[in-house]
This record gives structure tokens, sequence and C-alpha cells, in this order.
């Protein structure tokens, strides 16, 4: 590379750098931002040497709204609907974080039933996002339609269901701090058993489509490999993280809510790339479907809402909290600082796309360019979350 | 054998797309205008106004509190109160909103200005086909627009709006208590009865 004789550092990071390259060996492409591939609004700048990829600069910032200093304008209320904007795909478990600081924060106790409901929606949610994940990582493969259509077809299923409950099938605005928002609506739990029925012979329809084919996993085999120690120095979280063999999900860890209750495998890949990564999302997708089974059983009666949450102006003590979980996508936390006023003196999402895009470069160098449009959907981001 | 994964893949795309020619469970798309999905009880687009009895303007439930326009979290709601007060549907001298506007361009359908009025005067509608050609004019929905019937609430959200139905009833009902135990002398307000009343 010839940076040095232009003075400039090696590993000075520059927006753009401008690289002289008399022999015309390397070439520099910008994949994005509306790079089919690239799930949103995301850009690469991606430097290759024939097909191999020796540099690749992720710029992100193309969808940024706001949202942190938005949230510290508004009620704490108000923040709720914005949260469902992070992880569009997965809005229930940004309620759920975010209602999990605020009751930190206030120190209310959820009641029984709204703790289940919980449960139930965000494993509803973790099924959709990681069939509709799988079903993007293969679209970027090349198998155009076919499994992504089958993906969003169960994700359609899950979707009503969320709008028979929420009102809205994805900005769907349900919990609250101390509870949830409505009861379920009647015959809802019906509609859901119906669905528990048909939901194993889709993930079997969708793993005979798709796990032995020997297109897929010579493309993923071996590709994309993250290595334990940087996945955990990195902070990646979530299927990531359990790709590369570390156990650590926060059901398991934290226990929050009622996830102590149910039994549940947390599964585990051993080699850290694409192939493992997506097999970790089908494995998850079926311990899911465990759990919203044993939830759906145990299900009691009783409030939904603690009697002594207040939602419209509703000022906390000062203080701060940090409330945090698994989310399809890794761990979603929220930081917030109580002045004592009725908007958070500071509101901070650590958003798991974002972080787990920081090893993006890593993965990808060495590897051909078409390579690392698997990689970055094996990484499943959602670019709401990523920007904010 | 090397290619046996992908005629397994195969056969299960063959069976859906025969499926779909015989099974209905397979035919999971409508062809939009002219099918329709029926649409579930609790869909929400955008708030309306609820007014009682038959005069729209003269029976909004809304007192112009103005705790919708604070709590509303793009900030789409725009209204005006009165400086004069005129009876509202049971009589009783009310404020009123002098303008009520909606940028239903803003809003984003999150139903906190529902939640948070206590005189259940805005509820959520279930109308999406609202493509205009004047975004300044054909978004910006006044309190003419807005207001609809507690009839079309039933009707959009039966189960809904019986529970506000029953509760409005009941506030009325003791309002009504507390305005007859008012008017009577003495041995009406020294009971505690009307007092217990009237902080439920």
């Amino acid at each position: 590379m010839n940076t040095e004789l232009l003075g400039v550092p090696p590993d000075t990071i520059t927006r753009r750098e401008v690289i002289y390259d008399q022999e015309g060996e390397t070439l520099e492409i910008s994949m994005g931002p509306h790079h089919p591939s690239t799930h949103g609004v995301f850009r690469m700048d991606v430097r290759l040497e024939g097909e191999r990829i020796v540099r690749l600069k992720p710029v992100i910032g193309y969808l940024h709204r706001n949202h942190e200093k938005i949230a510290e304008g508004t009620t704490y209320l108000g923040s709720i609907p914005y949260t469902d904007r992070l992880d569009y795909f997965c809005s229930l478990t940004n309620n759920w974080a975010y209602c999990m600081a605020v009751e930190q924060l206030a120190g209310f106790e959820v009641p029984d039933r709204a703790q289940y409901l919980r449960v139930i929606l965000s494993e509803l949610t973790r099924l959709q996002n990681h069939a509709s994940a799988v079903g993007f990582l293969v679209q970027d493969m090349g198998a155009s339609g076919t499994p992504i259509m089958y993906a969003f077809r169960e994700r359609e299923k899950i979707l009503d269901l969320f709008e028979a409950l929420t009102g809205s099938r994805m900005m769907c605005n349900y919990m609250r701090f101390g509870g949830c928002r409505v009861d379920l609506p009647a015959g809802w739990i019906d509609q859901l058993k119906a669905l528990m029925k048909t939901l194993p012979a889709f993930l079997e329809e969708f793993e005979k489509l798709l796990v032995s084919n020997e297109i897929l996993m010579a493309r993923t085999q071996g590709v994309g490999v993250l290595s334990a120690k940087l996945a955990v120095n990195a902070g990646v979280t979530g299927p990531m993280l359990r790709a590369t063999g570390v156990n650590y999900d926060l059901r398991k860890v934290d226990g929050y809510g009622f996830y102590p209750r149910f039994e549940f495998k947390v599964p585990l890949g051993e080699h850290g790339d694409v192939y493992d990564r997506y097999m970790i999302r089908v494995l998850e997708m079926r311990e899911s479907v465990k759990i919203l089974n044993q939830a759906i059983e145990q299900l009691p009666e009783g409030p939904i809402i603690d009697p002594k949450a207040k939602l419209r102006g509703f000022r906390p003590k000062p203080g701060e909290s940090y409330g945090r979980l698994e989310a399809p996508k890794g761990e979603l936390g929220f930081y917030l600082i109580s002045d004592g006023s009725p908007n958070p003196y500071r509101y901070r999402v650590r958003p798991p796309s974002f972080v787990n895009l920081t090893i993006l470069e890593d993965m990808c160098l060495g590897a051909n360019i078409a390579d690392a449009v698997i990689i970055l959907g094996s990484v499943d981001i959602v670019l709401g979350e990523v920007d904010r | 054998m090397l290619g046996g994964g992908i005629l397994k893949g195969l056969a299960v795309t063959a069976r859906n797309v025969v499926e779909g020619f015989v099974s209905k469970e397979r035919l999971t798309t409508v062809q939009y205008p002219e099918e329709r999905v029926p649409q579930v009880e609790a869909t929400r687009d955008f708030p309306f106004l609820v007014f009682d009895g038959e005069d729209p303007m003269a029976g909004l439930r809304c007192v112009a509190c103005q705790i919708c326009e604070k709590e509303c979290p793009p900030k789409c709601i725009y209204i005006d109160k009165s400086s004069d007060k005129k009876p509202d549907a049971t009589g009783k001298p009310q404020f009123y909103p002098a303008r009520f506007d909606i940028d239903i361009s803003v809003c984003m359908s999150c139903q906190i200005c529902v939640e948070v009025c206590p005189f259940e005067a805005i509820k959520m509608d279930v109308e999406f086909e609202l493509s205009t050609n004047d975004r300044f004019g054909g978004l910006l929905y006044d309190k003419h627009k807005l207001a609809k019937s507690n009839e079309y609430y039933n009707h959009v959200h039966p189960t809904e709006a019986a529970a506000v139905d029953t509760k409005l009833a009941v506030e009325r009902a003791k309002a009504a208590a507390r305005a007859a135990a008012a008017t009577q002398p003495k041995p009406a307000a020294v009971s505690p009865a009307p007092e217990s009343g009237a902080q439920a």
C-alpha cells in the first residue's frame, strides 16, 4: 500500500482515503448505501485485490434519527413508541428492555400474567426474527425469493397475532412500565395454540429446504470465521457469540422475567462461521417453540399491570438504571438516568446490531467480495437499531 | 449423494407449488383491492374525536385539557382552548377545543393520546385508505373532519366501546347523584353516602 508515501501513518482512519495505486492492483468499491444486500442503508467501503478483500470500512449513519436525544425531550411514556422503531423487526423485545429499565428505576412489580405475556410475545418475536433472518441470509446467497417467502409466510401469521393483540403488526407499542397495555382479546390464546401446532411442521419444512443443501454448505462453511476470543473482546452477543461456542444467553445468565421457570437449551456453535450462525438461529427457533408451549400451559389469570404504575405524569426518583435482555439479535440494553423530572436526563441504548457490526472487517478480511455479502447477512443487522 | 440436499429442497418447493392450487392453507395472499382481509378489532391507525348525540360540534367529549397535546410523542396535535364554556352532552358547561388539529402525516399511530385521555374523547380509527394529493391541507385534519359519532366507535371497536360506555354511564350516574345531593338541603349532605361516591 502506498499510504506511507503520502505521509499518512498506515493505521490512520480517515473517512475516505485517497489511494494512489500506480500499478492498478487494488480497486476500491463503495457497496451501498443502496446495495440490495446490505439490509438497509449501510455502506461498505471495500478495497479489493482481485476478488479478495484487503480492507473494509463500514459507513453508518444514513438512518440516524436522533433517537436518544428525542427520548431525552419526551416523557417516559412517550419514549415507548420510539423504541418500537429501533429494531423494527422485534418491537416487543425493545419495549420490554425499555420498560425493564424504567421498572428498575421506579421499583414497579410486574404481575405474573404480564410476565408470562412478555415471555410469550418475546419468544414469538424471536421466532419471526430468526425465520426472516435465515430467509434473508439465504436470499443473499442467491436463493432469490423462495426461502424468504417461506419465512415470511410464517412471520405473517405471527404478525397477525401481534395485530390482534396490540393493534399493529410491527410497531406494537404494547408493554408499559409495570405490565402490559391491554389483556388478551377473546380467542387469542386459541389462535396461538393453533399456530403452535403448525410451527414444528414449518420448521421441519424449512430445515428440509435448506439444511443439507450442498450449495448452502459450500457457501457458508468456513466462511467469515469469528474466534471466540475476538467475539468476547468486541462485546459481540446473541447468536453471533453463541456460534463461536461461548455459552452466554441472558435468559440463562440474568434469568430476567420468568425465564428460569422454563426448560430450554441454549444451542452453541463450534466453528463460528456463517453456517454455525445460521444453524444457531434454526435451533433457537425450536427452543422458542418449547418455551412457548410451556408458557401457554402455565399462563395464569390475574391483573396485567402493577396498580402502582403511573403512566401519565410519571416522575421517577433521581437515580440510574440499566435494563437488559436477550433480544433476538443479542444483548439489548437501555441505560437511564433520572433527575426527577418527567423526561430522562440521559437515555442510552446499547443496540446488539451495532456492536455485532463492529467486527465485520475482521470477519471479511481475506474473503471474496461475494462472501462479504453473506457475512453481513449472517450478522443479522437492522439499520434502525445501528444508526438509531 | 452429492446434490441430494438440493433435490430434497426442490421436492419441498414442488409440493408447495402443487398444494398452492388445491389447498386453501397454502394460498396465503389475497388480491387486495378486490379481496380484503377482514380487519381485527384491535387495529389502529389514526385518532378521531368521539362525540355524543346528534350535533358533532356540540357533542364533542373533548374539553381541551391539552393532555394529549403534551404527551403526543411526535407532537402532531394542535389544540386551542376556548375562552368560553359551552354545555356538553350532559348539559354541564365545559371548555371546548376552539381548534383541534391533527397532522396525520406526522402521527405515528402510537395510541398514547388515547391512553392518556381522561375523558374517553379521543380514540383510534381503522380507516386506512387515506391517500390524497394535497399534502398540507389534505393531511392536516381539523375537528370537523376528526369528529365521529359514538355509534361509529361502537361499530369499529365493539368490545372496547362497550366497556367505555359502561364506565361513562356509571360516572354520569354518580355525577347526577352528586348533583341531586348538592341541590337537596342539609339532611342528605351530612349523610356519608354521597361523600364516598364523590371520592370514588
